[in-house]
């Protein structure tokens, strides 16, 4: 164990990173204390594409996001975006985090929320004008919203609070959208806006990549997969990446034969 | 005479003291307002009680060298010094061990206090230059206040509202969504030492008016006041600094008025009146309109409950329903409903139908959303959408009042 980590830590050769790649992680491992949760990955996100990171609970999907994004500070790897260094290319992430991440009684509107996704545009002091009110509204009624702009968000359904989450992330006009379990636990409706949204989104070619617990819905949501529970175990194109071998090996057999079944999946 | 000194015409010392004072609850309502946002209230208590050992040390060091171990500069910097090292202290050990954060104010708080008492206590055996100000610094003493002192207070004052003005989208982004902020680039851990900051800031420019033990009530209390009226953070900020500065102005009054009065205790004490005010009157959160709120709705599940029962012929039990059918003319006292009670609960059974079909057809899903069991369907849909829901029920139509 010590020697491969070892061999993992900083032996990534810089030359083998794709700089077209709107993210791309490499030798990237991240522990809470003496436990790693993601150890020694590599992920590489194709451009226009929308991915699903696949994995058991605690096998650091959430993390490999946090990492990617700077909020959680790995032991050894690195994060390119788009082929440059985070810092120089925050502005070109949106992040959209769980909903339960949030206190939801605090004092702010829908639209204040929303708001947030514009304090790049608008700086430290900037005044906020007419035109960054259209803004926000705009994405609001994207995600179909617009009549609750001035509603408390505690007032708010789950699935109404993650739509605003998205509302936000889209006010930051990033090319690359980075959403922590965007369907759990929200209603129908919610869901289909959601990916909806999603959708559009990579139709203008910007990038999607999203933790996603829901097997059954894999396969007409996400073009490609990254299976993990720690280690990576697969990434690819759906058909040949979500496989029940390889799903099998995430889940450690804590998958049901007969759940495998109902995905109908390739191979 | 309390008037004289709200209206500021009782003389030069009380004047500067209720102005200094304004000046100081404005900062701190408004500071207060992001510590309460980010959930780390008491560290203020924590950040005022490490003052002590600085302004112990920063006496002795004045005396020594030879000066007025009282100047309030020097005092003050001591005490920010030695508050910041506390500060340090809490957040260190809450990152690097495994003690949770009331843990470590806990453990902070007292050390640092009871090595100031020493301190203090030490400084009146020297005899060396008279110590007599320093216990004014646990309580706050206006009573000597000179021009300069209010002066470090107003500059001190003005300086912190400006550091929250530049820093108020970071600060709410950090409070409302650490994570997210995090992803937008703010340095978490250095915007929270600076939210700390400023609340050291008015922490220590407020040691002299009302002193360190209560100087937590004035970064707490404003906020806490302002929540009851707003759900917008713009407006908890002004509404807190509002508070913070109306508490001060009156209490600072009254102890002039008054003056074997402490001043911060007081402006505490203000503070607090403008507090329950809040709570028991404020429109929405307030204690009362939860109240009402509470009874209407009891009112509401009464009545549909009770028409629902008379529409099917079932006898109502509660003699509370009763009442309330009777006394809306739609029932007599023994529970037989007016022809009044009958139109309205053959409607309300006609509505529970109705919101069967809704609820059951994606179409109406916002429609949908809405439904609580009492709402008339009439609030939600149009005419022409309830009678094409009826056109599915069949029966007999028009039914709407």
């Amino acid at each position: 164990m010590s020697l491969e980590l070892a061999a993992n830590m900083g032996a990534a050769p810089k030359a083998e990173i794709p700089t077209e790649s709107p993210l791309a992680i490499r030798g990237l491992t991240v522990s809470y204390g003496q436990k790693p949760v993601v150890f020694s990955v590599d992920m590489t996100v194709e451009e226009g594409s929308m991915t699903a990171i696949i994995g058991p609970n605690g096998a650091g999907k959430s993390t490999l996001l946090k990492a990617a994004l700077g909020i959680v500070s790995p032991l050894a790897g690195q994060a390119l975006v788009f082929g440059k260094p985070l810092k120089a290319a925050r502005h070109r992430i949106a992040y959209v985090p769980q909903r339960a991440s949030v206190d939801w009684d605090f004092p702010t509107r829908v639209i204040d929320v929303v708001l947030m996704g514009l304090y790049r545009e608008l700086g430290l002091l900037r005044r906020i004008r007419p035109q960054h009110m259209e803004k926000a509204r705009a994405c609001l009624e994207r995600v179909g919203m617009t009549d609750f702009a001035d509603r408390q968000i505690g007032q708010l359904s789950g699935g109404q609070q993650q739509r605003v989450f998205l509302a936000r992330a889209l006010a930051q006009e990033a090319d690359l959208y980075l959403l922590d379990e965007p369907f759990a636990g929200v209603d129908a409706a919610t869901e289909k806006a959601i990916i909806d949204v999603l959708k559009s989104l990579r139709s203008e070619g910007k990038t999607v990549v999203a933790v996603h617990h829901d097997l059954t819905t894999v396969r007409s949501y996400f073009d490609r997969v990254f299976l993990i529970n720690t280690r990576k175990v697969a990434e690819g194109a759906v058909d040949e990446a979500f496989t029940p071998d390889m799903l099998n090996q995430t889940y450690g057999g804590r998958l049901a034969t007969g759940q495998i079944d109902q995905l109908e999946l390739a191979g | 005479m309390f008037w004289t000194a709200l209206t500021l015409q009782l003389g030069y010392n009380a004047t500067l003291v209720t102005i200094g004072a304004t000046l100081l609850g404005i900062a701190a309502g408004v500071t207060g307002t992001f510590l309460y946002l980010r959930k780390r209230a008491l560290v203020s208590d924590a950040i005022s009680h490490a003052t002590l050992p600085g302004v112990g040390i920063a006496f002795m060091l004045m005396v020594m060298l030879g000066g007025d171990g009282r100047a309030l500069p020097g005092l003050l910097l001591g005490a920010a010094v030695s508050s910041w090292i506390g500060l340090l202290c809490v957040s260190w050990l809450t990152r690097f061990t495994r003690l949770s954060e009331d843990a470590a104010i806990g453990a902070v708080l007292s050390v640092f206090f009871g090595f100031g008492i020493v301190l203090l206590t030490v400084i009146q055996t020297m005899g060396a230059g008279r110590a007599a100000g320093l216990e004014g610094f646990l309580l706050g003493s206006t009573a000597g206040m000179l021009f300069n002192d209010a002066l470090v207070i107003a500059g001190g004052g003005a300086l912190t509202l400006l550091a929250v003005l530049i820093l108020r989208r970071p600060m709410t982004l950090l409070a409302f969504d650490p994570e997210y902020a995090a992803s937008r680039g703010v340095n978490v851990g250095r915007m929270d030492l600076a939210i700390m900051a400023l609340a050291l800031a008015v922490t220590v420019i407020g040691l002299k008016v009302v002193g360190l033990i209560l100087i937590v009530a004035m970064l707490i209390i404003p906020p806490v006041t302002a929540r009851f009226w707003t759900e917008r953070t713009d407006h908890m900020v002004l509404i807190s600094g509002l508070c913070g500065g109306l508490a001060a102005w009156v209490g600072a009054s009254l102890s002039a008025v008054a003056p074997a009065m402490p001043t911060g205790p007081i402006i505490v004490l203000s503070s607090f009146g403008l507090f329950i005010l809040s709570l028991l009157l404020a429109p929405n959160r307030g204690v009362l309109a939860v109240y009402l709120r509470h009874v209407r709705f009891q009112r509401r599940v009464h009545m549909r409950q009770g028409l629902l029962a008379l529409a099917q012929g079932q006898p109502i039990y509660e003699a509370f329903t009763v009442r309330l059918l009777k006394r809306a003319g739609l029932a007599h006292a023994d529970g037989v409903p007016t022809d009044d009670g009958r139109a309205r609960a053959a409607k309300a059974l006609r509505d529970e139908k109705r919101w069967e079909l809704v609820r059951a057809d994606q179409a109406f899903e916002s429609a949908a959303a809405l439904y609580d069991g009492l709402r008339d369907i009439e609030t939600v849909l149009t005419g022409d959408q309830i009678s094409e829901i009826d056109q599915r029920i069949g029966g007999p139509q028009g039914v709407t009042s």
